[in-house]
């Protein structure tokens, strides 16, 4: 192999459109890495598994963008938390109010709606709901009164679209429309129109008061969730997750196995090949067959059962995808060494007694680091998928959202036999663009590293 | 280096790696193991008591009866060699032993269709059709590749070439699961024209069984392929241009052989060698791919039977299959080695 200076790498680099092409992938991965912990605050992630932090997100629901190619458009899932709020005092009795606006353009009727709300108040308030639909009728739909306290107390209640009272207050209605609406559901009934069972376009006003006689009496916290089937750029899954919050904090989760684990096998092989090499004899013999014992372990069942039997942590797994893959750099930079020992600058130094690790750190290394960067990047799109691949199988560390996870998560809720395909390509998609990234680089690395491929 | 002193060094490197692999296995089951027979001789010698009315009315003291008991087990444990612990020299000699004469002892959980837990007689099951599937796969890659690789090398920079490039480096990309997740949504819920389980439904003895098994394999095979011929494709036009640089073939153009001789005449020849070799390695490479393959297509081989043991941890059926698996792997990558020998002579000769 000839030495190749690092100005010259640099030099066919830049003139290279796969490895340009390659950086360029690169950097919008970082960039989206940086993004991500930006704008997510770390415990985004933390909470991914679990289910009390997506409860008010619907379940596998597509992406909201579906909706510009449909015909018929999906309703989408809103959840409202900035109320108008208006605090009016007649007489004795005081009167908070929210106003939640709904803009409902969707061919479907929501699949439910959810009213969230924490009160603090003393006494026995009156909470009244009604809908003002886009034609002006106003349904009444609860009128219920909150549990009674002397003291100033905070009150947590969910109202759902299934409650027994909104049900019986909409069937009073019947005599507006002109079909039975006995089996129909509360958001079926509110979304109609009075002369057919379909969607009634426009804006709704949801509007909830709270009558009392304490002039302290607020919501502190209220939230109207319309149930919808589209929501987030990416959509959910069946655990109510956000996908785009899972893709983007795979972004630098893979990263991060990927470089790691690359730059690692490929400075064990490094150090361990060269100076099996530069030694030579017995010490390079018995080097050598431990390799061949490495390289004959079948890598994935091993690791499958070392992340069974010893711990799933992504900084362990790390720790043993390096194990299987700094076999293949050693022998080549093993037979490197060889080539360069004999050199006479390496012969000179030896014989001026320097010692043998400063021979090897400053004459050796120093001459393989093209073909060492090259290795680290072509060996990070394997570690990507060999991680994803075990992650898949369910073994991946919990408490990281990796993109292979999210495929295991899809895997176990049939998501393919199911048609959920947002729950299945991107993150597909995210694995294939990251290796396209290296092996691009790598690629461009090696034909200067390795002039032979020119052609 | 003759060739018998080559086979002899090779084999005892094999089984030293075997052995290695092996001892590696069992020390990382090993004390999980050993919980798992402690319980079984418990078991089974308190089943064996209680069946016995008579042992029972023997004693008027129950905590008498337990003594008994206890000392039963661990008079059984003893004759068993369970009281030294797991990694005693003894035991592991014993447990490498036993996998070594293929005695891999009985399943905990799982069994074979058959029923049988008897872990040969699982493997015995699951191994043909892993072999099934994956070589059927690799072959049809594997032509499908030297022909789209011959075909390239011999129009460079032509568009097909740079297709077959692009196409290699972009399909190698994807994980073969997950295209397979993808072709499960095409072609079982979008087109409903295959499955979306692989495992035939029918019993095995059902005369009709074969032909089942081959629709369902069809979607598995399509998947595979659609991965690996790119790559295939690259490798062996990678090798063919290296080899219509030497200077043989030069002669053979100077002297007026049309193109396409050349290629399937003279030059596939050449490049035989390094072709074969690498078929025999992604044979062996296929069986370690096939763990997640195989659970997503549900194929009922060795793949999905070593997932289904790492899940409930069923000890023996994992020490069995890695012995399995890691057999083949040496013995795939010792037939590449003589297959390359065998073709290229300067090696049986050199060093």
């Amino acid at each position: 192999m000839s030495s190749v200076s690092f100005s010259e790498v640099k030099h066919e680099f830049v003139r290279s459109k796969t490895g340009i092409a390659g950086i360029g992938i690169l950097v919008v991965l970082v960039s989206i890495s940086i993004g991500t912990a930006i704008i997510f605050p770390a415990e985004t992630f933390q909470q991914w598994n679990n289910p009390q932090s997506w409860l008010s997100y619907p379940k596998t629901a597509m992406p909201l963008w579906v909706n510009l190619f449909m015909f018929e458009k999906i309703p989408e899932h809103k959840i409202l938390d900035e109320p108008n709020v208006k605090i009016q005092t007649v007489g004795e009795i005081s009167v908070v109010s929210h106003q939640f606006n709904v803009n409902y353009e969707y061919d479907d009727f929501p699949s439910d709606f959810i009213y969230e709300f924490t009160a603090k108040y003393s006494g026995a308030p009156l909470l009244q709901m009604s809908v003002v639909r886009p034609d002006g009728n106003i349904l009444k739909i609860l009128s219920v009164s909150l549990p009674n306290t002397s003291e100033m107390v905070l009150h947590n209640e969910k109202i759902f679209s299934t409650d027994g009272t909104i049900r019986k207050n909409l069937s009073l209605k019947s005599s507006l429309f002109d079909f039975t609406i006995v089996d129909s559901s509360a958001q079926d009934i509110i979304f109609s129109k009075f002369s057919e069972q379909s969607v009634l376009k426009g804006n709704y006003a949801f509007l909830i008061n709270l009558y009392g006689v304490e002039k302290e009496n607020s919501f502190v916290d209220s939230t109207l969730i319309i149930g919808g089937k589209a929501f987030g750029i990416m959509g959910t899954d069946e655990l109510r997750r956000d996908l785009a919050v899972g893709l983007l904090w795979g972004t630098p989760l893979a990263l991060f196995i990927g470089i790691a684990v690359a730059v690692g096998s490929v400075v064990m092989g490094l150090i361990y090949g060269v100076y099996a090499g530069y030694k030579g004899k017995f010490t390079d013999e018995s080097m050598m067959r431990f390799n061949d014992v490495i390289y004959a372990l079948p890598a994935l069942p091993f690791l499958i059962i070392l992340a069974v039997t010893i711990s799933n942590s992504i900084f362990v797994m790390i720790g043993f995808l390096m194990i299987f893959g700094w076999v293949g750099i050693a022998k080549v930079s093993r037979s490197m060494a060889l080539q360069i020992k004999i050199k006479g600058y390496v012969e000179a130094s030896k014989m001026m007694g320097q010692k043998d690790s400063k021979i090897i750190f400053k004459h050796i290394i120093p001459q393989l680091l093209p073909y060492a960067f090259a290795s680290i990047a072509i060996s990070v799109p394997a570690a990507i998928t060999t991680e994803a691949g075990l992650s898949f199988l369910g073994l991946g560390d919990p408490s990281f959202p990796t993109w292979g996870q999210i495929l295991h998560d899809a895997n176990t809720y049939g998501a393919a036999a199911r048609g959920l395909w947002w729950w299945i390509v991107p993150p597909g998609i995210m694995i294939a663009i990251t290796g396209l990234a290296f092996v691009f680089m790598g690629n461009a690395l090696d034909v200067i590293v390795n002039p032979k491929l020119k052609r | 280096m003759g060739l018998k002193k080559y086979l002899a060094i090779r084999g005892i490197t094999m089984f030293g790696v075997l052995m290695a692999t092996l001892l590696l296995t069992v020390i990382l089951v090993g004390s999980n193991m050993d919980v798992i027979l402690k319980q079984g001789v418990t078991f089974q010698v308190r089943s064996e008591i209680t069946e016995d009315p008579s042992i029972s009315q023997s004693f008027s003291d129950p905590a008498e009866f337990e003594a008994f008991i206890q000392d039963q087990i661990d008079q059984r444990n003893k004759a068993l060699g369970l009281d030294s612990p797991w990694y005693s020299p003894q035991r592991v000699g014993l447990t490498m032993y036993k996998i070594l004469i293929l005695d891999f002892g009985h399943a905990t959980f799982l069994t074979s269709d058959a029923g049988s837990s008897n872990v040969k007689d699982i493997l015995a099951e699951k191994l043909p059709r892993t072999i099934l599937l994956f070589t059927t796969a690799t072959i049809i890659i594997a032509v499908i590749g030297i022909f789209l690789g011959a075909l390239s090398a011999s129009k460079v920079g032509s568009a097909i070439d740079r297709i077959t490039s692009t196409f290699a480096v972009i399909s190698s990309s994807f994980p073969v699961w997950w295209v397979g997740m993808l072709m499960i949504f095409l072609f079982a819920f979008m087109y409903q024209i295959f499955p979306a389980r692989a495992t035939p439904s029918i019993p095995s003895d059902d005369p009709g069984y074969i032909i089942a098994l081959l629709y369902h394999m069809t979607l598995p095979v399509i998947t595979i392929v659609l991965i690996g011929f790119g790559a295939w494709a690259y490798l062996v036009r990678n090798f063919m241009i290296g080899i219509m640089q030497e200077d043989f073939i030069s002669a053979k153009k100077i002297m007026g052989i049309n193109q396409r001789k050349i290629i399937y005449g003279h030059a596939i020849k050449n490049a035989a060698p390094p072709i074969i070799t690498v078929l025999a390695l992604s044979l062996s490479g296929s069986l370690g791919g096939a763990i997640i393959t195989e659970a997503v297509f549900d194929w009922p081989g060795m793949g999905r039977l070593y997932f289904e043991a790492i899940t409930v941890m069923d000890l023996p059926v994992i020490i069995g299959a890695t012995y399995v698996l890691t057999v083949f792997f040496l013995l795939s990558i010792l037939v590449a080695d003589l297959l390359y020998g065998y073709f290229d002579p300067r090696v049986k000769t050199g060093n």
